[in-house]
């Protein structure tokens, strides 16, 4: 539509069409700013009135100098915003452009006061749009103005050097060095951050760790080799890195603990995003902790305050995970019956802890368990499986189509629920629950609501984690096929570690507060905010 | 290979972000070894103070330590070496850490262990202990990641030894003296240690007990590595250590009981004494194993962790991750690169060659005074204050500080330590002579060794000998 529009000659009657047409998408985002900018105008003629009629004069003769060029300058910036992506581009400024030139343009003839004001508008619109012309990645404006759009997150704009040279900063002033992405990237995942387990970050580090606390040393290493892995597990590990963090803290002279000791725990999240980007379930936590601490009063004393984060943390840790977990495990039991067979996929801790208790209530049900590469995670469901008493069965992603007749439920463990309903999980959990679907079989999606996310997303390749491509290389019968893949100029290996399923395929999700549609996830999401 | 500068620590210092309470290791260098392998270099030089590459022996582990990132050292010595220490130039100039001298006797044989347990007071936190007479270039965060990730009471290094190559002077004929060998077993990841043990202890045959091979159905038992003696332990240790005063060596007895705690039964059931074990079992093994055990004060919450996370160190058994074991060694083996022990006459040649090419330091100390006619050879190093006169030719050697070297010498392969003067027309090759030696004119040595101030008579011809003094071959 906008494309036609590009040839077009800047004339008031093509900005209004085209305005009238961009204005039917972005009807809604276009009162808000409309509202905004004539707040905006209202605070400028009250700055500016003096300067007015010393400019009018210089103004009248570049009058239409910077009309034209606004609105030529507007239509290529407009077009990738009209385009199809992914996400939410934020380049949105030029647009308003043709919408806010159509009414001064309207009311040129009139009183010398709007006149004016459009000129100075105009100006600054060609500024904006000139400056944008000429920067590689439009940036969120000013937030007056654009206060809908959300600006896109650093780990998913590996590609863009300006983002790149930020973190670079960032890290710099926090002291935490700056981990190397590591081989190809399969061009559609170029976005994203890949590294390789063979480099940790503490290579860059000082051995007895001074800027960071041992502790969170400790738990990004875990980390980064996988040996804390699951999106539960990294939260509790993380919740007592920080429980340690705080127990060893000391509240600087001049200083209040409840700021300090944020910007404090600001390099070591740096350090831990690093290692391995932050889980959601992470996230949460982290924001959480930030807000106890930022709530503690200024008279309480060091030691008081210390031990109320250090037992809200517990809380946290107990009513978060133990107890969601008896919750979910109470409800999932009245869904299993006797009979059922079950069908898991990696290694959920929910999931396997609410078979196991399933099992204890003397409930008859098998469970298939279904594994992928690289990762192989199912072999540690099964054995915990296995070890309690459950008779289980093995098989491969790739055979999920064959055994699904069998199945009468599949139950999923999930990484994050987002907001619009998709559940963010391990890579195949998507690929189970389509076929699932195509052979009738419930799909029940396990999640605590503490892993409940904001972000919306309607694929997986825009945020993902690229994990260490050397993990695809295997040695069988002594030949490793794939050990110089480096050299091989077109081949790149991708492995990828999240997948998103939507929410069609999943016909409930269980957690905490209940067993609720999975479109149902906002609303929890806004309860849960106006409670805190 | 070149090492890489840390940026990191001038802005960290600036910072100070973390106090001296939660520091995550404390290194200790153990420097009060005698140099029992070879007494011939070591009775009028301390071994830690030796020259390798015109730098005293200890300097190694010390940049090694401080170029990883380590502010303070407690370095354990004798008086002898501490005097040294402070008189010498290389020491004052370049080592720019805290070092915290002890000072034990010489002649009490305090074990390494013994070492420890006297400075149980300083010890606050993790300990990295490393030897004196390790010359490496590895990557240091390699052991010590393996001791964070797994939470391991004990990760050590070693490495692939290389066959020395060069002949060893005072060596008659073909070597091998009977070395005891090192049994060293580990898994199949070559990570987790399993068994250690050394030759002597073994007379009766290799025993495993069937409690390890149930747990690591796989294991490599490797006797080719040289310990590099650098060892990190947790703070346990060292409180246990305290309380057992029988331990005296941290390789000889720490390590294996260590080693072999891994895998024996937390509870004192009576009847641990049912398989084979090793000769050197302490007595009191039960009583003391609660000690050892690794108590974070939030071990619930690491239990937590560890349930919910889906990862195992080993398959094919239903024990979960670590076999549920609490104490855990873990052992970095490196292939390449640079590691040598040196307490042995060959290693310490071995380390002269070698040390030198770790660092980017130029050959000829700028103080040398070397005539244009002098031959010199690329991998020769000349230390300060030398002097070396015409139609010298030195080819792969080290000329320690203050050397004299007069006209028509030809010195190849040999290491000539400090303040030496040799004499016009000698022929020196694959020799070592010691500090303030003479050797008189037209001399001619090959694979000798010359002690500490000897004069070698002019014209004397001497091929494989030890050349001491009297009141050295005394001490036999």
């Amino acid at each position: 539509m906008a494309d036609s529009g590009v040839t077009d000659e800047p004339g008031s009657k093509d900005d209004g069409h085209r305005a009238k047409t961009e204005g039917k998408e972005l009807t809604k985002e276009e009162k808000q700013r409309l509202r905004k900018e004539k707040k905006q105008q209202k605070k400028n003629k009250e700055k500016k009135d003096e300067k007015a009629s010393q400019e009018s004069e210089k103004k009248r003769n570049r009058e239409e100098k910077p009309v034209s060029a606004a609105a030529p300058a507007s239509q290529p910036p407009t077009q990738p915003s009209t385009q199809k992506a992914p996400s939410a581009v934020p380049a949105p400024a030029p647009v308003p452009v043709p919408v806010s030139e159509t009414p001064a343009l309207a009311d040129k003839p009139a009183k010398s006061k709007a006149e004016l004001k459009a000129e100075r508008r105009a100006r600054q619109e060609a500024e904006r749009a000139s400056k944008q012309a000429s920067t590689s990645k439009p940036k969120a404006p000013p937030s007056e103005l654009q206060p809908v759009v959300k600006r896109l997150p650093e780990h998913v704009q590996v590609d863009n050097p300006g983002v790149l040279k930020k973190l670079a900063k960032k890290l710099e002033r926090q002291q935490i060095p700056l981990r190397s992405d590591y081989g190809y990237k399969v061009s559609l995942f170029s976005h994203l951050h890949q590294y390789s387990r063979k480099a940790p970050l503490t290579q860059q580090l000082s051995i007895p760790s001074t800027v960071i606390h041992p502790a969170i040393v400790r738990l990004g290493l875990q980390y980064s080799q996988g040996i804390v892995a699951g999106s539960n597990a990294r939260s509790v590990a993380l919740l007592h890195a920080f429980r340690q963090v705080i127990r060893d803290y000391t509240t600087p002279p001049n200083e209040e603990l409840s700021r300090d000791l944020v910007n404090k725990l600001k390099p070591y999240i740096s350090f831990l995003n690093q290692c391995r980007p932050l889980s959601a379930s992470m996230g949460n936590a982290i924001k959480y902790i930030k807000k106890e601490i930022s709530n503690i009063p200024c008279q309480c004393k060091e030691e008081e305050a210390k031990s109320q984060l250090l037992s809200s943390i517990k809380c946290y840790i107990d009513e978060k995970i133990i107890l969601a977990a008896k919750a979910i495990a109470k409800s999932s039991i009245e869904k299993i019956s006797n009979g059922d067979v079950i069908l898991v996929y990696g290694c959920s801790s929910l999931v396997n802890h609410i078979l196991c208790e399933a099992f204890e209530k003397n409930i008859k049900f098998r469970v298939i368990v279904v594994d992928s590469r690289p990762r192989l995670e199912g072999r540690e469901a099964l054995r915990r499986l296995v070890q309690r008493g459950i008779s289980c069965t093995y098989v491969l992603i790739s055979a999920v189509s064959y055994i699904l007749p069998e199945v009468s439920k599949v139950f999923l463990g999930a990484h994050a629920l987002l907001a619009n309903g998709y559940v963010m999980s391990r890579v195949g959990t998507s690929q189970i629950a389509l076929v699932a679907k195509a052979f009738n079989v419930p799909v029940l999606v396990c999640c605590e609501t503490y892993k409940f996310c904001e972000r919306v997303q309607t694929d997986s390749f825009v945020s993902n984690e690229l994990d260490d491509p050397d993990d695809l290389i295997v040695t069988r019968k002594g030949k490793t096929q794939l050990e110089h893949w480096q050299d091989v100029p077109s081949l790149g290996l991708l492995n990828l570690v999240y997948d998103v399923t939507p929410p069609d395929f999943v016909d409930l999700v269980i957690t905490d507060l209940g067993m609720i549609p999975c479109t149902s996830v906002p609303v929890v999401l806004r309860v849960k905010n106006v409670d805190q | 290979m070149r090492l890489p500068l840390l940026s990191f620590q001038v802005a960290a210092d600036q910072q100070g972000s973390l106090t001296a309470d939660i520091m995550e290791l404390q290194a200790v260098l153990m420097a009060a070894g005698g140099g029992s392998r070879m007494t011939d270099l070591t009775y009028n030089t301390p071994k830690p103070m030796l020259p390798v590459g015109n730098k005293p022996l200890m300097w190694y582990p010390l940049n090694l330590l401080e170029r990883v990132g380590f502010e303070e050292v407690i370095v354990i010595t004798t008086k002898e070496v501490q005097k040294m220490m402070v008189t010498d130039p290389k020491m004052k100039v370049d080592v720019k850490m805290k070092l915290d001298v002890v000072c034990i006797q010489e002649d009490g044989d305090m074990g390494t262990a013994d070492a420890l347990r006297h400075i149980q007071q300083k010890i606050k936190t993790d300990v990295l202990v490393v030897s004196c007479d390790l010359i490496t270039d590895v990557a240091l965060h390699e052991v010590v990641d393996l001791f964070r990730a797994h939470n391991a009471t004990l990760a050590m290094l070693m490495s692939n030894a290389h066959e020395f190559t060069e002949t060893v002077p005072g060596q008659k004929g073909k070597k091998k003296t009977a070395e005891q060998r090192d049994f060293v077993g580990v898994d199949q990841s070559g990570k987790r240690l399993l068994f250690m043990a050394n030759e002597a202890d073994l007379e009766d045959g290799l025993s495993i007990r069937k409690s390890i091979m149930r747990k690591h159905p796989r294991m490599h038992i490797k006797t080719g590595l040289v310990d590099a003696h650098l060892y990190c332990l947790k703070k346990a240790v060292v409180d246990f250590l305290a309380d057992n005063k029988s331990i005296s060596s941290i390789r000889g007895e720490l390590v294996p009981y260590l080693v072999r705690k891994q895998f024996s039964k937390t509870t004192s059931s009576p009847k641990i004494k049912d398989d084979a074990e090793n000769q050197n079992q302490k007595t009191n093994d039960g009583s003391t194993n609660h000690e050892l055990l690794i108590s974070s004060r939030d071990e619930p919450l690491l239990q937590l962790a560890q349930e919910r996370s889906c990862w195992n160190d080993h398959r094919g058994d239903m024990s979960e991750a670590y076999h549920g074991g609490k104490l855990r060694c873990y052992v970095h083996i490196i292939d390449q690169g640079l590691c040598c022990r040196v307490n042995t006459l060959a290693a310490y040649i071995e380390a002269n060659r070698l040390a030198p090419k770790l660092f980017e330091e130029p050959a000829v100390h700028p103080s040398a005074v070397i005539s244009e006619r002098c031959q010199m050879g690329s991998d020769s190093i000349i230390g300060a204050l030398c002097q070396v006169a015409d139609k010298t030719s030195i080819k792969r050697s080290t000329l320690g500080n203050s050397t004299t070297v007069k006209e028509k010498v030809k010195v190849t392969n040999s290491i000539i330590m400090h303040g030496v003067t040799i004499e016009e027309g000698c022929n020196i090759q694959g020799s070592v002579i010691c500090s303030n030696a003479v050797i008189g004119r037209g001399a001619d040595l090959k694979y000798c060794l010359v002690g500490n101030g000897q004069r070698i008579e002019p014209e004397a011809e001497r091929t494989n000998e030890v050349i001491v003094g009297t009141d050295q071959l005394m001490e036999i």
